[in-house]
């Protein structure tokens, strides 16, 4: 994603005349910088998303001839019940994985952030999981968690024999916990990195006034992340989006249909069921979903733009 | 304000860079393009994409290495594919105009898909010119290489009933005999239940594991017309009572927990069904005839040993279906792209004629335990060391009064994946069988 986002020389300015002057000076050779990203995103972003979206008013089952039949796909998608039930476990997964990845991730980035060595050695064994492939992953768990062979087996634990990916409640619970378990690191980071931006003279000055450290962590480091949290949860909930991997490996959408999220849905529709015009159609609603997604958190977020978190400010 | 903006943008970005990242996925096969050659291969030779999974694939390999080395100008390139990666990856292909020479497959529904997209040869005439090729195959083989009366792949490999397997030292442990019937079924789940053992072993997770206990309790109890009409198109044969009847008595099982705990995350792929079977934790499985190599090599002494009993399904009582009907894979079957070169064409069928279950390879599907759908092999499956379980899969193929094909592949891919799709939502008793009939009448015909 870095390689997509446009130059960020201005943060970090401290005077606003200097940012000013420099972006407005700066303009030119900024573009051309951009111009490679931007050939990058009109070939594998743009044009695929038209050709989708005019795919989605055509019939046509992936081998044969595409057949243009206006709002057919769209029909039957729209009416078709799993649509909801996709948009649900998705909005669920979305919800919850966020819900249990930021605080988390807030607590161990805080306790991170501390210049202290062990620290850093725990730091890096944190950081393993998002090494691996989500597939890696996966397998690894659903071997993990077999209720026949697992680890109940193995370690003679009669209380994880559950059917962890068998039951529908329990199947989107381990769902979450693995996308927890592969993702709080990188959150983790982000937010140290953040805590470490806090001015060491705010946590001076609130020790002198005799703030504990809970009222500090409330009352400075929380408020000082708020952007951080915002970058992080836009990450978490756009991300949550495109889950496909992992749950196809771990529950292939099931039991039934628990953990048949709207990516899977898609797949499913599209290369399983040989239906690419309704697929299609899937794909721009999660197109639309995550366009909206990113707006609603930009309003909650970024609004007042006169609002500085600078120090001094 | 730069900081504010910057931030808005990486996010927009970010945000259609995710869109794009869903669309990439499906837009891959579009935008690709037919193809001139269609070769995947490149050059003059042709391609082959095979399985991977032992002891097909040795055997696969063998075959095209011998018909390579006896053909060095006319050569054959194979690209090995894992079995469910497969399936998306040669629609995907053909779809593209990217499809190998010779295309394998399962016959049925997904060819008939690349027929009706002129996809695949026609081979009726080659076979009318080639006689001896066809008439030293099993006949039942060719029902699904056949589309409208025109035959479009050259049945391969071997024939593939499913079987009720047993584990005779779970048997022998709870004192029980094996079913004579579906009510014998019913009365033995209890007993194996209250050992701790679980009566059947299934991979519910690959769905269509659950879908050969359908076929068979179907046609068991109604004959196998009642699939017939829904092959054939008919408006609402989901609706046939004999239907119903079989769906309410797979719940029947479900809720007797007459299958092993956390089937529905158990997948086929991974042979996790099978090592249930064979490590005595699940007294029955309903499978392949596939699994049996697989059992052979991985599970110790237990087929070596004969602890494995393999029956047909038994009869249902008052069924009116015939007790030696089964169902299964009646062949492999191998097509041959339209979109290949004249040279690729004459190179697949030259590998028709002299490779396809040469006597070699006819030698090495028995060694794996397999039954090659070619006539006359009798001897030889008697002087192999699975002559038992040869003799039974053989006479269960060639006896039986109807060879039904699996539904999964009798089917269009379409109607395939409603059907998987509710028959996994049946097994976990998320819907009644009146739903499953009624969401089942919609797809018939597509």
């Amino acid at each position: 994603m870095t390689t997509l986002a446009p130059p960020t020389a201005p943060v970090g300015q401290h005077t606003t005349t200097t940012t000013t002057t420099a972006s407005g000076g700066r303009s030119g050779p900024v573009v051309w910088m951009a111009l490679p990203a931007l050939v990058m995103f009109v070939g594998f972003g743009v044009i695929p998303l038209v050709g989708v979206l005019a795919l989605s008013f055509t019939t046509w089952d992936g081998i044969g001839a595409i057949v243009p039949s206006g709002l057919t796909s769209w029909r039957a998608v729209l009416s078709d019940p799993g649509l909801p039930h996709a948009l649900w476990v998705t909005f669920l997964v979305m919800i919850l994985s966020w819900a249990v990845q930021t605080p988390l991730s807030i607590l161990i980035g805080v306790f991170l952030a501390a210049h202290k060595r062990y620290r850093g050695f725990l730091a890096v064994l944190y950081f393993i999981p998002l090494l691996l492939s989500s597939a890696a992953i996966s397998i690894t768990f659903k071997a993990l968690l077999d209720p026949n062979f697992g680890l109940a087996t193995g370690l003679g634990i009669p209380f994880l024999a559950q059917d962890w990916l068998g039951q529908a409640n329990l199947a989107l619970g381990v769902v979450i916990f693995v996308v927890s378990w592969q993702y709080i690191p990188f959150h983790s980071l982000i937010y140290q990195g953040a805590v470490r931006q806090i001015p060491t003279s705010m946590n001076e000055a609130a020790t002198i006034d005799g703030a504990g450290r809970v009222r500090m962590f409330f009352s400075i480091t929380i408020p000082q992340l708020k952007y951080t949290i915002i970058t992080s949860s836009t990450l978490m909930v756009v991300g949550s989006l495109t889950f496909f991997d992992l749950i196809f490996v771990l529950t292939a959408g099931g039991p039934g249909d628990a953990t048949r999220v709207l990516a899977l849905e898609m797949y499913q529709t599209g290369f399983q069921a040989n239906l690419m015009g309704p697929a299609s159609a899937i794909a721009v609603i999660l197109v639309l979903v995550g366009l909206a997604l990113a707006l609603i958190l930009r309003r909650v977020g970024g609004g007042s733009a006169s609002e500085s978190q600078m120090e001094g400010a | 304000m730069s900081v504010d903006r910057n931030t808005i943008s990486r996010r927009n970005f970010l945000n259609l860079g995710v869109g794009a990242g869903a669309a990439a996925a499906l837009a891959a096969c579009g935008s690709s393009g037919p193809s001139s050659t269609g070769s995947g291969g490149g050059g003059g030779a042709a391609s082959y994409w095979i399985l991977t999974g032992q002891p097909g694939q040795d055997i696969r390999q063998h075959s095209v290495d011998r018909f390579n080395s006896a053909n060095p100008n006319t050569k054959i390139q194979t690209t090995a594919f894992q079995n469910d990666a497969y399936k998306t990856k040669i629609k995907t292909a053909i779809g593209a105009g990217q499809a190998p020479t010779i295309i394998w497959g399962w016959g049925g529904g997904g060819l008939k898909s690349y027929v009706e997209a002129n996809q695949v040869e026609d081979l009726t005439d080659w076979f009318s010119q080639n006689a001896a090729v066809k008439d030293r195959l099993f006949p039942s083989s060719f029902g699904a290489a056949t589309v409208k009366g025109k035959i479009y792949a050259m049945p391969a490999e071997t024939v593939q009933p499913i079987v009720l397997y047993y584990n005779k030292k779970v048997f022998d442990k709870v004192g029980v005999q094996p079913p004579q019937s579906w009510g014998d079924i019913m009365n033995l789940v209890p007993n194996f239940n209250a050992q701790g053992i679980a009566p059947f072993s299934l991979g519910g997770q690959s769905r269509w594991t659950n879908m050969m206990w359908l076929e068979f309790l179907l046609d068991r109890t109604a004959g196998s017309e009642v699939f017939q009409n829904v092959f054939e198109g008919k408006k609402d044969a989901w609706s046939d009572p004999a239907v119903t009847d079989m769906l309410t008595k797979v719940q029947d099982l479900v809720k007797a927990n007459g299958f092993i705990k956390g089937f529905s995350s158990i997948t086929a792929d991974s042979n996790a069904d099978q090592a249930l079977l064979y490590t005595g934790k699940a007294a029955m499985m309903l499978h392949g005839s596939w699994t049996y190599g697989s059992m052979a090599s991985a599970g110790g002494d237990f087929v070596s040993g004969g602890h494995l009993g393999y029956m047909n399904f038994p009869p249902v009582e008052g069924g009116k279906g015939d007790p030696t009907n089964t169902v299964g894979n009646p062949g492999q079957y191998l097509s041959i792209s339209s979109k290949a070169t004249a040279a690729q064409k004459d190179i697949a069928k030259k590998f028709f004629t002299t490779a396809v279950l040469s006597d070699a390879e006819i030698k090495e599907w028995i060694s794996s335990g397999s039954v090659p759908i070619v006539k006359g092999t009798e001897s030889q499956l008697a002087a192999s060391k699975d002559a038992a379980f040869l003799k039974f899969i053989y006479d269960t193929a060639s006896k039986a009064k109807t060879f039904a094909q699996s539904w999964d592949q009798a089917l269009s891919p379409t109607a395939a994946e409603t059907l998987l799709d509710n028959i996994a939502k049946l097994f976990q008793l998320s819907i009644t069988p009146q739903q499953w009939v009624a969401n089942m009448n919609e797809v018939i015909g597509k």
